[in-house]
């Protein structure tokens, strides 16, 4: 377990310790509504040694890296980087978080680029 | 003035309405947008992982073009090719040891030393051209409008790469102000729309989509104004999806900001691109 926090720790560059669980990042982010867990207790879980909770939750894909947790943390610690941290051990195991073929014909022609690169690199292996 | 342009991928494609009602303003403003010869992707989404020099170095590229035309500066106007590009210059010119990496591995480039400044048009029209020159340029009065500014992300976050201060920007109204241009105070202006989420998520940005539009119209706005082709498409598209759920929800033109910038600029209607638009927003802009 600890080799994961680790990977967490390294690649988010983040100070996984440096959070004492204000809560800020939850009040503030706009898809907190959609999320199985809170954007703080993501943090919770790894500080607690259960990042594999926190890589089996809906919260990781949800959020879409809008930097708002990012600009308001009073302890200046980067949660999007945690996410994406979260969000890569996943995809390095090889494992797709979407399925490319399921994407409706009809939208495929209808979406704009920067919607279909941008889905695919932050949930295809 | 003339001036390096890196476009993107979807202002060639689904927000060409973006790229050509730029030009067309820029020309009022005796602004020349010099297109690279040569572009490839940003890759949309700026790599947040710290190992991940990989994804870098397509934005990086991109800037190595523009040093090999002689260029210290690149304009962009898709507001997520911006991100890309001014994320990936910062990493670039702080960590040194990550940047000898990147440039030894595209060796058959020339070494890239960081030095190029990546504008946003925005940000470009504010300090560069300013906005008391662009008032006095501004031949139609556009009466009818009450515009919602939506600024979305990546404009404003992460803080470094911010053209204006990320919680209480003021970039857009100030704009908006120097045209003649009625705007209301939109608190979800800054919010994210769901951005790629739309892609496998299409009920999460309808939802967003829903929200929106309906604080924006309760707050006496007709038009929703923004410079990401991704927020337009989200917030444009996905209403027919709200329509489809909610049979008494009021659709809402989402236009980009330099359609509106060229109509007050003179810019005849035929060359502002409407017909991409979902909901042709011409008649309420034009007046007729």
């Amino acid at each position: 377990m600890q080799e994961l926090i680790d990977k967490v720790a390294e690649l988010s560059g983040q100070n996984l310790y440096g959070c004492y669980q204000c809560g800020k990042c939850s009040g503030g982010c706009p898809s907190v509504w959609q999320m199985d867990i809170l954007p703080n207790e993501v943090i919770r879980l790894v500080q607690t040694k259960r990042v594999d909770d926190a890589l089996n939750s809906k919260t990781i894909w949800i959020c879409a890296s809008c930097f708002t947790c990012t600009v308001r943390c009073p302890r200046g610690i980067d949660l999007a980087k945690i996410m994406e941290a979260l969000r890569q051990i996943h995809l390095r195991r090889n494992v797709d978080h979407i399925d490319i073929k399921k994407v409706a014909q009809g939208e495929i022609n209808e979406l704009p680029p920067i919607a279909l690169v941008g889905n695919f690199r932050k949930q295809t292996a | 003035m003339r001036i390096p342009y890196y476009p993107g991928c979807t202002l060639k494609t689904t927000a060409k309405n973006f790229e050509d009602s730029a030009i067309a303003a820029l020309k009022v403003l005796n602004v020349e947008l010099v297109e690279l010869k040569r572009w490839n992707c940003c890759g949309t989404v700026y790599s947040l992982a710290s190992d991940d020099l990989m994804h870098k170095l397509a934005p990086v590229r991109n800037l190595i073009r523009v040093r090999e035309e002689d260029g210290s500066k690149v304009l962009t106007l898709c507001s997520m090719c911006y991100n890309t590009l001014k994320q990936a210059n910062l990493f670039f010119r702080e960590d040194k040891e990550a940047s000898e990496k990147m440039n030894e591995f595209m060796y058959r480039e020339r070494d890239y030393e960081g030095d190029v400044e990546v504008l946003h048009i925005l940000g470009f029209l504010r300090d560069e051209i300013g906005f008391d020159q662009i008032a006095k340029k501004v031949k139609r009065k556009l009466a009818g409008l009450k515009v919602a500014p939506y600024y979305g992300c990546l404009l404003l976050r992460p803080g470094e790469a911010a053209i204006d201060d990320p919680e209480n920007p003021s970039v857009f109204e100030d704009l908006f102000e120097s045209l003649g241009v009625q705007t209301v105070d939109f608190p979800y202006r800054n919010e994210c729309c769901g951005a790629y989420q739309t892609v496998d998520q299409v009920d999460l940005v309808a939802e967003r989509t829903r929200k929106m539009i309906n604080l924006a119209r309760s707050i006496g706005a007709n038009i929703l104004a923004t410079s990401c082709p991704l927020c337009q498409f989200n917030l444009e598209t996905r209403q027919k999806d709200v329509k489809g759920k909610w049979t008494d929800f009021e659709e809402m033109p989402v236009v980009y900001f330099t359609q509106i910038l060229g109509a007050a600029l003179g810019v005849g209607r035929e060359d502002l691109g409407f017909e991409l638009n979902l909901f042709n927003p011409s008649e309420l802009i034009y007046g007729e």
